[in-house]
């Protein structure tokens, strides 16, 4: 028979034990992505897979031959960044007026507007194909940003609502009864209070754009092309080339990682914001 | 000054009426409390007196000047919330000078307000802190403090007290009470709790279902209750009720025949009372007394029994299975099921008519 000292420290080894081997599982693909990056054609396709191999930097110098990275790079920065701003500065009123200002059809336009998620985006790329080629748009930065913020939209306004339906109405009265303007009680006192919601929402609308990959593929070419389009240049035409492959899709996610591990404070806080109030 | 004027104010939420047509004066200086139950309009009242809540018609007044549909920033009142609602992300000296800083009040100014306000508070060691650091008391005090910086015509409290515990509640009440004498400014108080509306107001206004009931001093709402609500809403242990009819009734007296059987003549001058109308007699509970049998008007069968140590408070019943509470002597606790014999004195008795009215002044707070 264990003690509950013992069945205690049992379980939490359990625990602990399940929550490394899912950790791992997950992040086996990428691990496997990075170490392919660096061997050569010929050990990537070898079987049994290998462990352990010679490292090469040969793929990177390769595709920065071949491709101007950075210009990918930054047209994957640019849209994002500005998507995201864009749509925070559309959702931040949307769901400032839901949250406070509540009425019988605000739990049914949530919803609509969720609903618009569900539609397969290729049930609408003719019509938004051809929208942008009679504007002339094709191939061009401000068609990916006005998408990118429009696909997101529903998403950053329900986390930025849930976030604000957590913040006491009362403290924006206060502030109300104190003489702050509309613009004042969302700026001086809203917003500060949910910094921590606002980041991580920021943030995962960052790393939607930048993942995206159907519309970036479909509706640019080469000057608005983000890094989604370089990874995809790299798959089929020639065969597949799995360190190659690997190489440019390390390069393509490094950066949203590297930023996602910086901010995962940030990250964390926002998204147990309600649960830790 | 701050004279406040409500004229025959209503408000509804999607077709419910919640206040059914208000009339009220607050005139300067005066500590007046909204009590009544919950869901009785109280808190709306007072959130249409500040702006947070349209008025679906009527007018509210300020020193002559109508605010019914001004900004709650206009009409320079302030308001205590029951939850604070302190900033949380600015420290306890922002908190306080928000409003001033809103306001474009000159630096100087607004630190010597808040220094000002600080030091009635004794809020001065905390002014660096943030309000998650301080305790539920001194949260308050930061909540009442950025009231008093802004130096309004009209505070408005919306029940202040009743996240604190008890002792806290207590100290508060005094304080507030030394406040309002030392600020010498006009209150408005929100609470569901009577203690408090007896300790603090000047004047009491007793809201019921979207109407005030009755509107007056404390000593006067607890002597002369105008209806059956009032005289059981005020006074702890509650005014017990035993029904019964009227009798012969004349401008000097009126007999009263209870369901229980006994029967009195009170002092009251009911003249209008038909005799054989229902009517219902209230007497508070220090106003019985226990008696020898056979000397007093009520015969009761005791239940339990509460001690408090000063008082006891005995729960009996009447042959009729009316329920009432009496006040005795702190040693004095009778046993579940012995049979007492109460006495009252007529003078002290209140009656109401079928429709729970009080029927008529008692004469000697007539003469």
């Amino acid at each position: 028979m264990l003690t509950l000292k013992q069945s205690r420290r049992l379980q939490s080894v359990l625990v602990g034990t399940s929550s490394w081997a899912i950790a791992a599982l997950i992040f086996f693909p990428i691990l496997w992505m990075i170490l392919t990056s660096f061997k050569t054609e010929i050990d990537a396709f070898a079987t049994p897979p290998q462990f352990f191999f010679m490292p090469t930097l040969e793929n990177y110098l390769l595709i920065n031959e071949r491709s101007d990275y950075f210009s990918f790079a930054w047209n994957s920065l640019l849209i994002s960044s500005v998507a995201t701003l864009l749509c925070m500065l559309i959702a931040v009123p949307a769901a400032y007026s839901m949250a406070f200002f509540e009425s019988r059809h605000t739990k049914r336009t949530l919803l609509w507007m969720l609903s618009t998620k569900m539609l397969p985006p290729v049930g609408v790329l003719m019509p938004i194909y051809l929208i942008c080629q009679s504007l002339g748009l094709l191939d061009s930065r401000i068609a990916l940003i006005v998408i990118y913020t429009l696909i997101n939209l529903p998403i950053v306004v329900w986390m930025i609502y849930t976030y604000f339906k957590d913040i006491p109405v009362d403290i924006l009265e206060a502030a109300r009864l104190d003489g702050a303007t509309t613009l004042q009680e969302i700026g001086r006192v809203l917003l500060p209070i949910a910094r921590g919601g606002l980041a991580s929402t920021m943030l995962l609308s960052l790393i939607l754009c930048w993942n995206e990959a159907f519309w970036s593929l479909n509706l640019t070419s080469s000057a608005a092309a983000p890094l989604t389009a370089l990874v995809a240049s790299y798959s089929s035409p020639e065969g597949l080339f799995w360190a190659k492959l690997s190489a440019v899709s390390t390069l393509a996610c490094a950066p949203i990682l590297i930023f996602g591990w910086i901010s995962q404070k940030q990250l964390v806080r926002g998204l147990s914001f309600g649960a830790v109030k | 000054m701050a004279d406040l004027k409500i004229r025959n104010l209503k408000k509804g939420f999607d077709g419910t009426a919640i206040i059914k047509g208000i009339d009220l004066d607050v005139r300067d200086r005066e500590f007046v409390v909204f009590v009544g139950p919950s869901g009785c309009g109280k808190s709306t009242l007072l959130r249409l007196i500040a702006g947070l809540e349209e008025v679906t018609s009527g007018t509210i007044e300020l020193d002559g000047k109508d605010i019914t549909d001004m900004a709650p920033a206009k009409r320079d009142l302030a308001m205590v919330f029951q939850t604070y609602a302190l900033y949380p992300h600015m420290t306890v000296g922002k908190n306080l000078s928000f409003a001033l800083d809103l306001a474009g009040v000159a630096k100087s100014e607004v630190k010597e307000k808040v220094q000002n306000a600080a030091r009635i508070l004794e809020l001065e060691p905390l002014l660096e802190r943030k309000p998650k650091q301080l305790s539920g008391g001194q949260r308050q005090r930061v909540a009442i403090g950025r009231a008093i910086v802004r130096n309004p015509k009209i505070f408005l409290f919306d029940e202040p007290l009743s996240n604190l515990d008890a002792a806290l509640r207590v100290q508060t009440r005094l304080e507030l009470a030394r406040l309002h004498q030392e600020l010498q400014a006009t209150m408005i108080y929100v609470t569901h709790d009577q203690v408090e509306a007896m300790t603090l107001a000047d004047k009491v206004v007793v809201l019921n279902g979207g109407r005030v009931e009755q509107v007056g001093s404390p000593m006067e709402l607890y002597h002369q209750p105008a209806n059956l609500f009032v005289a059981g809403f005020l006074g702890t242990p509650k005014m017990g009720f035993l029904r019964g009819q009227a009798g012969k009734a004349d401008g000097a007296a009126c007999e009263v025949k209870l369901e229980c059987g006994a029967q009195l003549s009170l002092p009251l001058a009911a003249g209008g009372l038909a005799a054989g109308s229902p009517v219902t007699l209230g007497v508070r509970p220090e106003h019985f007394n226990i008696v020898p049998a056979g000397q007093g008007q009520l015969r009761v069968i005791a239940d339990v029994s509460e001690r408090l140590g000063s008082d006891t408070y005995c729960h009996v019943r009447t042959a009729s299975k009316e329920m009432l509470t009496i006040r005795v002597r702190g040693d004095f606790a009778p046993r579940a099921g012995e049979t007492l014999e109460l006495a009252f004195d007529p003078a002290h008795c209140h009656l109401f008519d079928a429709d729970g009215q009080a029927i008529a002044k008692r004469l000697q707070q007539a003469a």
